[in-house]
């Protein structure tokens, strides 16, 4: 039997998608949703070369069960692993796996976008964009888990 | 009183080191260990109005107060996914 995998996880090692996928689901869901982020060869005019991913790794993982800890407020029953990587990702390579498991997919499907949107909003994790022609860090949102109105944000986009 | 100060991604480079121990008065907070290290290092200056910090690796407000021996970190906009 498989060892079951931890719902959180920052990794230098490559994610495991079906690890992740599995890593949550139980009797009593029907649905699991996955989104797997990957690193694409273009970003704002540039050609991409490679990601190298940085974490506070320790907050990191409280902000994933924060994360989840949101989502089954608000969609009872629903359960989120999610696994980010850290260091070098080369082209094509998942940076972040996440999957939600619910008795619904409906749900599933929600929670599974709020997720993203919130990694991306509180996760203290850079993107250092290497390119042809030079390097820049990718700065995102100010990181604050307190804030409502970005938590709204992260609902509509779950919700629509 | 001493803390630990921890610097992530850009912040990092900008000053240099990742890690450091700082001599902060007594009572200082978050935000006065920040402007420290601004004087230190001004290029970090830029981020003044966009940092987040955690102390003892917990988010934290700029206002909190510190204690002998936390540790804080100093994190710019994030950038996961």
């Amino acid at each position: 039997m498989m060892a079951r995998q931890s719902s959180f996880v920052v990794t230098s090692g490559a994610l495991d998608v079906a690890a992740v996928t599995a890593s949550g689901a139980r009797a009593t869901d029907g649905a699991v949703a996955t989104f797997v982020g990957l690193v694409r060869d273009h970003n704002a005019g540039r050609r991409v070369l490679w990601l190298d991913y940085e974490a506070f790794a320790p907050l990191a993982l409280k902000a994933f069960e924060q994360i989840a800890g949101e989502a089954a407020d608000r969609w009872p029953g629903a359960r989120l692993a999610i696994h980010h990587r850290t260091g070098r990702v080369a082209i094509g390579e998942a940076s972040v796996a996440i999957a939600a498991a619910s008795p619904h997919r409906a749900d599933a499907f929600a929670v599974c976008r709020y997720a993203i949107e919130r990694v991306k909003q509180i996760a203290p994790i850079w993107k250092h964009e290497h390119f042809v022609g030079g390097d820049v860090w990718i700065e995102g949102a100010i990181a604050d888990p307190s804030d409502d109105a970005a938590r709204r944000v992260a609902l509509e986009r779950a919700c629509t | 009183m001493y803390v630990r100060i921890r610097l992530f991604a850009r912040l990092r480079e900008l000053a240099g080191t990742s890690e450091m121990s700082r001599d902060v008065p007594d009572g200082a907070t978050a935000h006065d260990a920040w402007n420290h290290l601004v004087r230190e290092f001004p290029s970090l200056g830029d981020y003044s109005r966009n940092v987040a910090c955690a102390v003892n690796e917990e988010y934290a407000r700029p206002t909190s107060p510190l204690k002998d021996g936390d540790e804080i970190a100093f994190l710019p906009p994030v950038s996961g996914g």
